[in-house]
């Protein structure tokens, strides 16, 4: 029977009893503690359940919870004229958001396809910046400068999600011209130093997006590559493989789980995405399905951008549960 | 496996690259906050200047937006230290049927992007819940916030105990029991002590998470509150404003990474 911990934090200290030399127990069998202990012990459905049972209730209440309602607040009548959902059951809105052979939907479901696209090319982007990165890091640093190289790398996550988007606005400004932001007329770092600039659009989302999340898909690969034992690539060189093919035979087969769990990040936090696109987009066009969702949520319809909001997150589930199968969870 | 000179030389450029790639436009909004001119020109070495971290300082804005944000991270982060430790527990001590369900729940309000997890908790909070007995509406303001916030910290504090558990041996807890210690015992001395480190940086990090947090926080801050990024995101495209931005800007980014790098270390320090 293994270690049992009860979740004894609630419970009152007990007095400071001294510890009995003479009879080699240290409380009496009579403390509320002993009898506590006596309910958990061997009852390990118990201890778990005492454990569990805040954060589990916690997120399968207020999250899960949120999640169903959502899908079900789609199903909700939209009233003309209060513009307010009423409780009535229709499946009017659920067929607007998935009447794929209509051709109304058709530019939302444009949207959306672009916006899976580029969550794509961030991912492959990422992944191909930080395979080379995290290989470095990992197999080719020497070893007193590893720490200081992922603490160096790692440290940019945490400057903050909106903080880097408007970082970015600021180095991709452009000067003058139709485009120019009030009072950024001069353009922003890449136009004042190199004298030219991607400019608001599509390329400085995809970077952006890309500058956001490569951290995240860092992190697991070097954490992947960390785990690789060495003597498993001396032994491909035995064999006589030259690093290549060992890198192409042994090392990426053995990363994908790595891959999967970053990956989870840069596509899902891109296919939802839509602040920081509209932040260096300078708020020119509906990029990102996310725009859609939150216009329609303020046309308001929230049945409508409800029902549009499955859109992603069946993708993502779906997604979610293949990284699983790969095996990203073990790496998160 | 050997790589040869040029193969590292090329990979070490490479990373160095990335690196630049990483800082550069945070160092551009550091320099820019100290910029007297108003756009966001690269300045090079002219011009430096306090006047808008001053008139940062003075504003009422930004500084009820800042002391809101420290408000609900910090709750949030108690909050997610509280659940995500009892999760953690859990399931490194036990084996019990539904273990990866229970994993996949925690990470899933960090995986899902942020605009289905808004619109899913804005739909509940707006909603009249009717229990019969009573009926109840959440409704928005800090309380919300608390809650959103905190349903997607746990996972933070979740990773940092549960690794830190992971990596410490079960036989402690098992000595302790067998030298007499019951429960609480065994936690306040054992346990404890073991993970402070980690829930330390855990906190430290949920913290930060929800300090910087915008997307959740747009649907479920109701009109009255007001965080630090989503003063940030009504400031920035302001004119007027735009100094003030990059102040605020350097600001969370110059807070969250010693913080950040603070929790890094304390999660390293721990048992081994």
């Amino acid at each position: 029977m293994g270690e049992r911990l009860d979740r004894s934090a609630g419970v009152a200290e007990p007095s400071t009893e001294q510890n009995d030399a003479t009879s080699g127990r240290a409380f009496g069998s009579s403390h509320p503690m002993r009898s506590i202990n006596r309910v958990f012990h061997g009852r390990r459905r118990l201890g778990v359940g005492a454990l569990l049972g805040a954060p589990l209730g916690w997120m399968l209440l207020i999250y899960i919870g949120s999640l169903l309602l959502l899908v079900v607040s789609a199903l909700y009548r939209l009233d003309p004229i209060t513009q307010k959902p009423t409780h009535e059951l229709t499946n009017q809105n659920l067929i607007a958001a998935f009447k794929f052979w209509d051709p109304d939907v058709w530019p939302a479901i444009w949207v959306f396809f672009r916006t899976a696209a580029v969550a794509l090319l961030v991912t492959l982007l990422c992944f191909l910046i930080a395979l080379p990165v995290a290989f470095f890091v990992a197999k080719v640093a020497p070893r007193w400068i590893r720490r200081g190289l992922v603490v160096a790398l790692l440290m940019p996550l945490w400057a903050g999600y909106l903080v880097k988007g408007y970082a970015w606005r600021a180095m991709v400004s452009p000067a003058g011209g139709r485009f120019a932001a009030a009072g950024q007329g001069d353009g922003g770092f890449l136009e004042s130093v190199f004298g030219w600039t991607p400019g608001f659009g599509r390329m400085a989302i995809v970077v952006a997006l890309v500058y956001l999340w490569l951290p995240f898909m860092i992190l697991p690969i070097y954490a992947g590559l960390d785990r690789l034992p060495p003597s498993l690539l001396d032994a491909a060189s035995d064999l006589g493989a030259k690093p290549f093919r060992t890198f192409r035979s042994v090392v990426l087969p053995m990363l994908l789980p790595s891959v999967a769990a970053g990956s989870i990040f840069t596509f899902s936090l891109t296919l939802g995405d839509y602040i920081v696109p509209q932040i260096v987009n300078n708020g020119q066009e509906r990029f990102m399905f996310g725009t859609i969702i939150n216009a329609t949520l303020g046309a308001p319809n929230q049945p409508l951008a409800a029902a549009y909001t499955l859109w992603p997150l069946v993708i993502i589930i779906l997604y979610l549960l293949a990284m699983k199968r790969a095996g990203a969870f073990e790496n998160l | 496996m050997k790589l040869s000179l040029p193969a590292r030389c090329a990979l070490a450029g490479f990373t160095l690259l990335t690196l630049v790639f990483l800082y550069l436009p945070l160092a551009v909004v550091l320099r820019l906050s100290f910029n007297p001119a108003k756009s966001v020109s690269w300045p090079g070495f002219n011009g430096y200047t306090l006047d808008w971290w001053r008139k940062a300082w003075e504003a009422d804005g930004p500084k009820e937006a800042l002391i809101n944000s420290c408000k609900v991270a910090f709750v949030a982060m108690i909050l997610a230290l509280v659940l995500g430790t009892l999760a953690a527990m859990a399931m490194a001590r036990f084996q019990f049927f539904g273990r990866s369900a229970v994993s996949f729940l925690m990470v899933l309000p960090i995986a899902l992007p942020g605009i289905v997890t808004g619109i899913a908790l804005q739909n509940t909070f707006s909603r009249t819940i009717d229990l019969g007995l009573f009926s109840f509406r959440v409704g928005f303001g800090f309380h919300s916030l608390v809650i959103a916030h905190a349903t997607f910290c746990v996972v933070v504090a979740y990773n940092n105990v549960i690794a830190r558990l992971r990596r410490s041996s079960p036989n402690l807890l098992e000595a302790s029991a067998d030298l007499g210690a019951h429960g609480s015992q065994t936690f306040r001395y054992i346990t404890f002590p073991l993970m402070r480190s980690a829930l330390l940086a855990g906190g430290i990090l949920a913290f930060a998470l929800s300090f910087d947090e915008i997307v959740v926080t747009t649907f479920t801050a109701g009109s009255g509150f007001q965080t630090l990024p989503q003063w940030i995101l009504a400031n920035f495209s302001r004119p007027q404003n735009v100094p003030l931005v990059n102040v605020m800007a350097t600001f969370v980014m110059v807070v969250s990474i010693p913080l950040a790098y603070l929790a890094q270390r304390l999660s390293d320090s721990g048992t081994d």
